[in-house]
């Protein structure tokens, strides 16, 4: 059975190499080939997840060595993948997931030319991002950790002719390697500590070490998390992303990869358990993206960018989550899932919606869409009930529960803290999601005839675009319905079936160790309490958006939504210190390497040219003057040699 | 007669020659200056040779004599041939030896 | 020293005396026979890549420390001895320099094309090929050499054909006619061989200093000498003669702040050039540094350690800063190149396995990286007859195999998982960092720095809307394709499967180690199994 593993990641790799490397011949094909081996790892997937439950919790964990991979001298790295609970877990999210989303892109990039192409670069990270959640050692995670990131770049930049998407395709890289040298120092660590990598031995050996080691691996394993699943301070790529198609922002940007972090600090639990000061940060770190995002997604007008602060605030949940420790890792893990399911519906429904409003994405020239496109609004109108935590749906079950954890913590102020944040987190969700949900498929109609595709960047090309024509909204293919259907069935009980009778967390338990909270007041209250602030939110926003009629141009705004609007100033802030700050950096460095370190070397040579030049003039080419130097050369011999003698 | 007296001469000899290469400017005195010089170096060998002794000094005189004889030969035909391009037999309008 | 001398076949010998043989033999070929000439360069090229294969395969990991060894008297009055042998360094370098050699060739088909007749016996094209296998040939010989004056006589005549090829062919499509550019190119040339030269000439000194001191030049007689007592130096002149020798190979490497001739040479001389001498010839140099450093004078490499170490952490960050600020896309390879040796010294005096064995391997990848990178930026200059970055944009659209492949080349060079250089920069880092952590920890923001410089570079050629003057290029030839394929192949395959590499070079590395007394240090705590 183990000897299947292997095929979960060489499935889509083969797709990739095929689709990457086949040429144009395979461009009618290729969408099909790229979709059947998605599904090929999921079958597998499926199929080891069935011989998985035939087995006891303890004997569930399967082992493949493929090869060694890099041997040197007390320096080991195997190509080897390890299979257990969590690793399931993601395995069949990431397979089921992107499977789906490869169906609804045939339908989706129908028109583009480089569709194969896309493909192509959705198998490569389905194959990394496998390879991630099924390495066994840290350096083999690595490899999948900066594979999934190389997609991403690939994929944001899809439409590379766009300047704005190239931008955003490089800012994402850029950052996130910030966040991958954190997890390359972590790796050098953990060597010179443990003088391994493998999980197994680091993580049984952690009492070994001192906490101070600990903390230190841990922030550096935070910091990495932090890049790759957009949590602050290395957020700021994630908004941008937005410029890649829309499946690319449901698959990579929604349901899987930026939620990397979360299986990372999960995954090293043994680590942070025995470093209470980097899991405080972790913590602190999940608090403030949550609100952050949250804030953030209360002020976009741009669709896919409301949404993308919403996928922030609510990754930043699930690292508030696993910062708990075994209180919260498989709450997190299950609110990871469940996000899975109806963030990926959102942005299929958002996908739907643009393919058809003529690539509008900003929701202020939507409105009174749900007659038009009933199947995209039922499927995204409960997407939108389970994210914000209503019951029973997906939402509710998981988020409920981090809050319960969160108000369990080791001191009361603290659970106080961030419970408080976790529960006004919960009501900016609820608000900032009804606001999307009435300004797309309630109210009048806002429609705006279709901008020029040649003034305006943002268009996605690929569909017919007509200057000035007013947009007629349909509702999508069959291929794009499906998999948004699918979906919602994952965000309506999904929930349930993880959450009653524990299921999800026994499930998990033998990997990440479970404790009960105990939290700070009752269970009952708490939720209550829960219920009570998304209503209120809900609330708001009805009475903000769905009493009065919306402008299409966005007012100037309060001074914290215009600040929202620009990520709260984090690009400026990053443009003035880390842009504008690099660019005089290095042009003085390239003013000083030719003047100064060029300079002394030239000025050397300068001066024995100088020097030589001064003697030149000796040389005048008179025979007579040589022959005064000659004779005088003599008499000073001459003398010499006398002068000598005298002495 | 005293044999230091020859070396007076060929001294005398000698300053007249190179008094004459550093000041004159036509190549054929200068070259003839020249000559006087290697004769009056001549003269003093053979002197020495006498003062000594020894036949060593002539036998160098011999040898300066057949040099001073090639020297002609080669020295001439390069003040002919310079005389030929530029026109004139001034060593000051061959500097053309420097850079 | 008892030793086993190759008494059969001299195959160290063949395999530099075959593109000696050959470069003689292509610049004899008539002016009119040009097509001939490249053919024959290629071949003689690919059949020493079939000899440096056979070195590769009757080498043995677990044998002698120095294997296939020749050793002839040369000049007796003064010990100099004909004496070759490989470890397991030189052997994965020349299998480099073999490997890239026919690459370059292929590359350069048409760069050295007279573009008009000047007379008869005009045969640039003869000329241009006949260097390269020259220069291939006195490369793989200090590969080989275990005589220090040997070794000392072909590091510097390298320099005579690199010098012409650097001054006497440059990028031709669009500098024809041009002064300026002829005038900077034969700056870049002699701004080489000055460099260069003067580092000769205290390495010279160096050498005559170490005869003084040793009485012979064998490598391995000194190094067992060396090691068992009998040979003692004093301090000071140990260290005088260690500087002495690492001043020549910094320079060649080139470590800051002797970098300077890099970038000219690179940015002047046609890519192919500019791979030979980055990837080959520049390897010499931190080759040098772990032969004959370390073995020769190992207590005076410790004592300098911290020092170079410091000088390889600034040229990793600087090189890598000053490609960021570069507009011009072969300077910013050439910087690009400055910050890896700074990674491959790094990894050389870190004194550990995984640094020496990472170096090693990162002098191997970095070859066919920048290999990679650059041939193909030369295909698109060639296109496009400027070197300037602003001057494309969107070449993504109209020749996307082109951009594919400079894009992997590009990944390469930032050392993505997957592709080799990953694997050895990640082993330098580990190396320093047991030993160094600080070091180790700020060398790590060159990976930033990596990604920054090459995406820029992808961004502003590849991506964005077409510009006009890229609009009618035509993407890769199969020639073309030929060329990077198979290098990309190489990467790929190095970066999933370096063991045949690590195999060959680990224990070359524990020797150098040991010549040292140098241990790796141990883990902290000793992990579960």
């Amino acid at each position: 059975m183990e000897n299947l593993i292997a095929l979960l990641v060489a499935a889509p790799l083969l797709g990739a190499a095929v689709l990457l490397c086949g040429g144009r011949r395979l461009d009618r094909t290729g969408h099909w080939i790229g979709t059947v081996l998605a599904a090929v790892s999921f079958v597998v997937g499926a199929v080891l997840f069935v011989d998985m439950l035939g087995k006891g919790p303890e004997e569930r964990t399967l082992t493949q060595h493929l090869f060694s991979w890099i041997p040197v001298e007390g320096f080991q790295a195997d190509v080897a993948f390890q299979l257990d609970q969590l690793s399931m877990t993601f395995v069949l999210l990431i397979t089921g997931v992107g499977s789906l989303i490869h169906l609804y892109s045939i339908g989706y990039m129908e028109h583009d030319e480089r569709r194969r192409r896309f493909f192509g670069y959705l198998n490569l990270f389905l194959a990394a991002m496998l390879l991630l959640v099924l390495a066994d050692n840290y350096l083999l995670l690595y490899v999948g950790w900066e594979g999934v990131g190389l997609a991403s770049y690939l994929l944001i930049g899809f439409w590379q002719h766009k300047p704005s998407a190239a931008t955003a395709a490089k800012k994402a890289f850029l950052v996130n390697r910030v966040g991958d040298m954190g997890l390359s120092i972590a790796i050098m660590l953990m060597f010179t500590t443990f003088g391994t990598f493998a999980f197994g031995p680091v993580l049984e050996s952690t009492d070994k070490t001192s906490e101070g080691m600990l903390t230190a691996i841990a922030l550096m394993l935070l910091l990495a998390a932090c890049g790759k699943s957009a949590q602050v301070p290395l957020q700021s790529w994630l908004g941008d992303a937005m410029e890649g198609p829309t499946p690319v922002s449901a698959l990579i940007h929604a349901a899987t990869m930026v939620t990397a972090g979360v299986y990372l600090i999960t995954r090293s639990g043994a680590i942070f358990n025995g470093a209470p000061d980097a899991q405080l940060a972790v913590v602190v770190v999940g608090a403030v993206t949550l609100l952050f995002g949250a804030i953030v997604g209360c002020a976009k007008d741009d669709i896919k960018k409301a949404l993308a602060g919403s996928t922030m605030s609510q990754i930043g949940y699930m690292i508030l989550a696993a910062g708990l420790g075994p209180v919260g890792y498989a709450f997190a893990i299950m609110h990871l899932v469940t996000h899975g399911f109806f963030k990926a519906g959102l942005f299929l429904g958002a996908g739907s919606v643009m393919h058809g409003m003529n690539d509008e994405v900003d929701m202020r020239k939507y409105g009174g869409l749900r007659k038009y496109m009933p199947v995209t609004f039922v499927t995204f109108g409960l997407g939108y009930l389970a994210i914000i935590g209503l019951p029973p749906f997906s939402g509710f079950w998981s988020k409920d529960k981090i809050i319960e954890a969160a108000f369990a913590q080791q001191s009361d102020l603290r659970s106080w803290i961030f419970g408080g944040v976790a529960l006004l987190g919960a009501g900016i969700t609820a608000y900032y999601m009804t606001r999307v949900m009435i300004l797309t498929f309630f109210g009048e109609k806002r429609w705006q005839p279709a901008p020029d595709p040649d003034t305006a960047p943002s268009v996605e090309p690929g569909i017919e675009v007509h200057p000035g024509e007013m947009p007629h909204p349909h509702e999508a293919p069959k291929s794009m319905t499906i998999p948004m259907i699918v979906l919602a069935f994952g965000s309506v009980f999904a929930g349930a079936v993880f959450g009653i009778g524990e299921r999800f967390v026994h499930w998990l338990e033998p990997v990440t160790s479970f404790e009960h909270p105990h939290p700070v007041v009752g269970v009952p209250v708490i939720t209550t309490a829960t219920i009570v602030v998304l209503l209120l939110g809900v609330g708001l926003a009805y009475l903000q958006y769905g009493r009065r009629p919306v402008p299409v141009v966005a007012p100037r705004g309060s001074l914290l939504t215009r600040a929202a609007r620009r990520d709260l100033l984090q690009d400026d802030f990053n443009h003035v210190v880390l842009v504008r700050g690099g660019e005089h950096l290095t042009r003085s460095l390239v003013y000083l390497d030719h003047s100064l370190v060029d300079g002394v070397v030239n000025g050397t040579a300068a001066s024995v040219g100088g020097l030589s030049g001064r003697l030149r003039r000796l040389q005048n080419g008179y025979a007579r003057s040589y022959a005064v130097s000659m004779f005088g050369g003599a008499a000073l011999l001459v003398a010499a040699t006398l002068l000598m003698r005298a002495v | 007669m005293n044999p230091v007296n020859y070396l007076y001469l060929a001294a005398l000899l000698f300053a007249i020659g190179a008094t004459g290469v550093l000041i004159r400017r036509n190549a054929i005195v200068v070259f003839m200056c020249i000559e006087l010089m290697l004769n009056a170096c001549n003269l003093a060998l053979v002197a020495f040779s006498r003062m000594h002794g020894n036949l060593d000094g002539q036998i160098i005189a011999f040898f300066t004599m057949v040099v001073a004889a090639a020297e002609v030969v080669v020295g001439l035909a390069i003040i002919v041939s310079l005389f030929r391009s530029r026109h004139s037999a001034s060593v000051d309008d061959a500097s053309l030896m420097k850079l | 020293m008892s030793q086993v001398v190759n008494a059969g076949f001299p195959l160290l010998t063949a395999t530099a005396a075959l593109p000696a043989v050959g470069a003689i033999a292509t610049a004899a070929v008539p002016a009119g026979r040009r097509v001939a000439a490249k053919w024959l360069a290629l071949l003689v090229s690919l059949a020493t890549l079939v000899l440096a294969a056979i070195v590769a395969v009757r080498f043995e990991p677990g044998g002698d420390r120095y294997q296939l060894v020749e050793s002839h008297a040369w000049i007796k009055d003064f010990g100099v001895r004909y004496e070759l042998g490989v470890d397991g360094i030189a052997v994965a370098l020349i299998a480099l320099t073999a490997v890239l050699i026919p690459f370059i060739i292929l590359a350069g088909w048409h760069d050295a094309d007279p573009l008009e007749t000047k007379s008869k016996r005009w045969r640039p094209t003869q000329g241009f090929f006949a260097l390269i296998l020259a220069v291939e040939a006195m490369v793989i010989l200090s590969f080989e050499a275990t005589d220090v004056f040997l070794f000392y006589i072909f590091f510097e005549a390298m320099l005579i054909p690199m010098y012409f090829l650097i001054g006497g062919f440059g990028d031709r499509a669009h500098e024809h006619g041009d002064a300026a550019a002829a005038t900077q190119r034969s700056y870049a040339a002699v701004k080489f061989l000055l460099y260069n030269l003067v580092g000769g000439l205290i390495m010279l000194a160096a050498v005559i200093g170490l005869y003084v001191v040793a009485g012979n030049f064998s490598l391995q007689e000194i190094a067992a000498a060396r090691a068992n007592g009998t040979l003692d130096m004093a301090t000071n002149t140990e260290r005088l003669l260690f500087l002495g020798f690492f001043f020549a190979f910094a320079v060649k490497a080139p470590l800051w702040p002797l970098h300077t001739w890099l970038p000219n040479a690179m940015g002047e001389a046609t890519a192919p050039v500019a791979v030979l001498i980055t990837a080959v010839v520049d390897k010499v140099g931190t080759f040098a540094m772990l032969r004959f450093c370390l073995q020769l004078f190992p207590e005076a490499s410790k004592w300098a350690t911290p020092a170079i170490l410091v000088l390889a952490l600034i040229s990793i960050v600087y090189g890598a800063l000053l490609a960021v600020g570069q507009r011009d896309i072969k300077r910013l390879v050439a910087y690009a190149s400055i910050s890896h040796f700074g990674f491959i010294i790094m990894g050389i005096f870190a004194m550990t396995s995984q640094g020496q064995s990472g170096a090693t391997l990162y002098m191997v990848n970095h070859g066919i990286s920048t290999a990679a990178l650059m041939l193909v930026a030369g295909f698109l200059i060639s296109r496009r007859g400027s070197r300037l970055i602003a001057d494309y944009g969107g070449v993504q659209k109209v020749a996307p195999v082109l951009a594919g492949t400079f894009l992997i080349g590009g990944l390469a060079t930032l050392s993505l998982p997957g592709l080799a250089p990953f694997v050895s920069e990640f082993l330098v880092l580990v190396g320093t960092f047991a030993r160094y952590p600080v070091i180790g920890i700020i060398a790590t923001f060159g990976i930033v720095l990596a990604a920054l410089y090459t995406l820029v570079l992808y961004q502003r050629t590849m991506t964005g809307p077409v510009k006009p003057e890229v609009a009618a290029m035509p993407d890769l030839r199969v020639r073309e394709l030929v060329v990077v394929a198979p290098l990309i192949a190489l990467l790929i395959f190095l970066g999933v499967y370096p063991k045949p590499v690590t195999d060959i070079v680990n224990p070359a590395v524990g020797h150098t180690l040991s010549d040292v007394q140098q241990q790796d240090p141990k883990p902290e705590v000793e992990a579960a199994k």
